[in-house]
Order: C-alpha cells, then structure tokens, then sequence
C-alpha cells in the first residue's frame, strides 16, 4: 500500500558477542519504544537456538507460525506476524524451531528481512550470542547494527570481536549501548568507565542503560519497561536510545548524577581534587 | 570496595580495578585485532632485535617491541635506545643514510600500522 512511498525501513542488527548482556532486553524496550513513537516496527527472533523475544515481550503463547513457516512457504508473512496487543505498531516475527539451524542460510535470512522490511520503518533483530553460523545469519540482511555491552572485561572483549567482523561486513553505522551499569562503582573506578569503553571500542556511545532491578521485575510479566511509561532509570535510557535511533538529540544522561549520598559525593570530590586514588 | 583495598589504595600500592582493566583490555584487543599471539611477538621481536643489531649496537634489556591499538588501528611500536652506529661498510651506510642517523642513546619509534581488521573466514554467499 503505501510501502512504495515511504523510505526504506531501517535493518538494525543487536548483537553483543558474549551471552546474556541484555541483547534480547533491548530489542524488545526498543520495539515498544519506537512503536510507541509511531514508527512501524517488526522485531525478528534470529536467536533460533535459544528463542526469548516472544517471552520477554508476553507474546509466548500467541505464536501460531514462524519464521520457519514463512520460509517454507506454508503460511503468509500475516500469519506468522504476531501484533502486540497494547502496540499495535509493533509485531514480532518469531523464532522457528532449534533445527532451523541445521539449514537456515545467510540467503534466507535476507529473504524473510526483505519481506519484512516492505511494512515497516524499522526491523530489529535480536541476534544469538556468539561470533559463528548464528551470527553470520543474523548479520546477513543487516544495514546498521546497535552492539551491546556491560562494562566488563570479557563482554568489552567479545564485543571487540563482533565490531571488527561487522565492520569487514560493511555494516554501518555501528553503535555502542553500555549495559548494567553502576554508576557508584564507576565513580570509585572499580569498574570501566564510560570512556574507557567507547575509546577502547573506538563507536559512537548510543546509550547508557543502568543497572536496574525494574528489568527483572518487567521480564516476569512479560511487558517490557517502556510500555507502561514506567519512570524507572532503564526505562527512560531506553526511551531515550529510541528517540537517539530516530535522530532525535537527546542528551546522554550522567550516571553519576543518579548517584546520591554525601558521603559517596564527598569522596568523588576528594578524588578529582587530590587525584590521590 | 573493601576496607583493607581502600588503605592499600590510599597507600598507591593497588591501581583501582577499573584502571587495570582497561590496561588488560588495551593489550589483549591490540593482539586479537592483530591476530598475533605472544609467542609469535616474541619470536617477532627477536628476529627484529637481530636486524636491528647488524646495524647498530642496541641495549637488548631495553629494547621493547609491543602492540599498541588506537581507535581500532594496531600498530607495531619498537622502542630500541640506541648505544651507537656500528661502523658500517659504506654499502649498508648508504642504504640506510636515507633515514637519518640519530644520536648514540636516543632512543628510535618505528610505528607500523598493521591491518586493523582480521579478515572473515568465510567466502560470501556459497550456494548449495
Ligand atoms: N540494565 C539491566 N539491569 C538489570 N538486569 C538486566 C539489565 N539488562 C539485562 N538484565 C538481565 O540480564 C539477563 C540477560 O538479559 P538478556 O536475555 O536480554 O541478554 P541476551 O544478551 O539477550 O542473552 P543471550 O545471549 O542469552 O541471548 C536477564 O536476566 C536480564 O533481566
Ligand atoms: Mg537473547
């Protein structure tokens, strides 16, 4: 319909390298985020072998098809398109069954992200952990990419990985979202610093997500943080790294200003002025 | 932070962690962006001392050869001080006039960047 008009949808990769940094986390408060800011917006469960969008988005027990499906031919796109119910901009396209690995290709991928992107403005895919087949499949249709990190030494390494194989892939722009973090460890730098990491990453900083008890909370109801307008601080980083997505100017926020008490303030000030610790 | 890591920082015995992590960070990512393990460096720098000696007397305890990384570029840095020329055949001398001889104990940077990305192991698109 009004496909042909509208700009290419933009095919945005959410990838991490290591396992469990809240890739899976931020794909779905992006997808009701954007949503919500009325952009058409398709997330695709590339993660085959260990699916979880559908749960972290409470779609579990709607799904009727799948990818798998789709690509075989056995039921249209619609069908297999699951519409969030309090989002209607929103759809998810789930993961098929674990065997798809054993012969998804990269051409597939592209195929169904094809389909995909003619009704929407932006198609996420939440990809699997991982550098290997996976990885390389999730990629293939893949315009830009949003990688996802926490400020540790073995996810920041990992990520490392993942930049350097999308950058040979030509995907661009890549951006950096730094998850989990805490901002009091940070100010008495027992952790990498916000800094530390996109210098060593060397990519645009797209968002800071803090650690935030709310996250665990959202996941066992099955309704991501950014659909109740919930003012918690991930909520609103995530609303923010959407607005960013759309090239709104949003300012970064400060994770030391969400720091409190004297005591923490105190030693910050007796830190930067001694610079004895 | 603990107690006993708070007095041994105050006391500058013990970096904060964060601080060394980024240092652990920059040289293990300048060799997987490189590709090149600590035993080929080693055997690297060797084989670099070794050339570099037939040219010019080096102090081998001083001598560094390491990876650095900035903004995803490697570079090779060699850090040689210098003791003095070794008196050359006027062949070589000419060769290697070309870069100007430095002072007896300066110490010489060579930079080389290397490939800042390892390339793919997989060819595109393998039809089946
Ligand atoms: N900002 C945060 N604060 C607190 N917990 C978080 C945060 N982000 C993610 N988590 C938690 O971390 C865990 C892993 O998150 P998630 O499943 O999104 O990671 P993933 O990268 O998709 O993992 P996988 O590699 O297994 O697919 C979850 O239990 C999630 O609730
Ligand atoms: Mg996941």
């Amino acid at each position: 319909m009004d496909a042909v008009t509208s700009a290419p949808a933009r095919i945005i990769l959410i990838c991490s390298g290591k396992g469990g940094v809240g890739k899976t986390t931020l794909t779905a408060n992006l997808g009701i985020a954007l949503a919500r800011l009325g952009e058409r917006t398709v997330v695709l469960d590339a993660d085959f072998g260990l699916r979880n969008l559908d749960l972290l988005l409470g779609l579990e027990n709607r799904i009727v098809y799948t990818a798998q499906e789709v690509l075989a031919e056995t039921c249209r796109l619609e069908q297999a398109l699951v519409k969030h119910k309090q989002e209607p901009n929103l759809a998810l396209l789930p993961a098929g069954n674990p065997r798809m690995l054993e012969w998804l290709t990269p051409e597939d991928m592209q195929r169904i992200v094809a389909m995909v992107a003619e009704r929407a403005d932006f198609v996420l895919i939440d990809c699997p952990a991982g550098i290997e087949d996976g990885f390389k499949n999730a990629a293939a249709a893949a315009r830009e990419a949003i990688v996802i990190t926490t400020p540790e030494v073995s996810a920041v390494r990992d990520a490392d990985r993942v930049i350097g194989l999308l950058n040979t892939r030509g995907v661009a722009p890549v951006q950096l979202v730094l998850n989990r973090v805490r901002p009091r460890m940070m100010a008495s730098q027992e952790m990498l610093g916000v800094e530390d990491v996109t210098d060593i990453l060397a990519l645009p900083l797209l968002g800071l997500v803090v650690e935030d008890e709310q996250v665990i909370v959202s996941t066992n109801r099955g309704e991501p943080l950014t659909l109740n307008g919930n003012g918690s601080p991930a909520a609103r980083a995530y609303q923010n790294i959407a607005r960013r997505l759309r090239g709104e100017d949003v300012p970064l926020e400060d994770p030391s200003k969400a720091r409190k008490g004297l005591r923490a303030r105190l030693m910050n000030k007796i830190r930067k002025t001694t610079g004895l610790f | 932070m603990t107690l006993f890591d708070f007095i041994q920082r105050l006391l500058g015995r013990q970096k904060p962690s964060g601080t060394m992590a980024k240092e652990r960070l920059q040289l293990v990512l300048a060799h997987d962006r490189s590709d090149l393990n600590p035993e080929l460096l080693e055997q690297m720098r060797r084989e670099i001392l070794e050339v570099v000696q037939r040219y010019v007397e080096i102090d081998i305890e001083e001598g560094d050869v390491s990876l650095e990384t900035e903004d995803r570029v490697t570079a090779l840095v060699a850090n040689l001080p210098i003791k003095r020329a070794r008196p050359l055949p006027a062949l070589v001398a000419a060769a290697v006039g070309k870069a100007q001889a430095p002072g007896p104990e300066t110490p010489q940077e060579l930079a080389v960047p290397l490939g800042s990305e390892p390339a793919e192991d997989q060819s595109p698109a393998d039809p089946d």
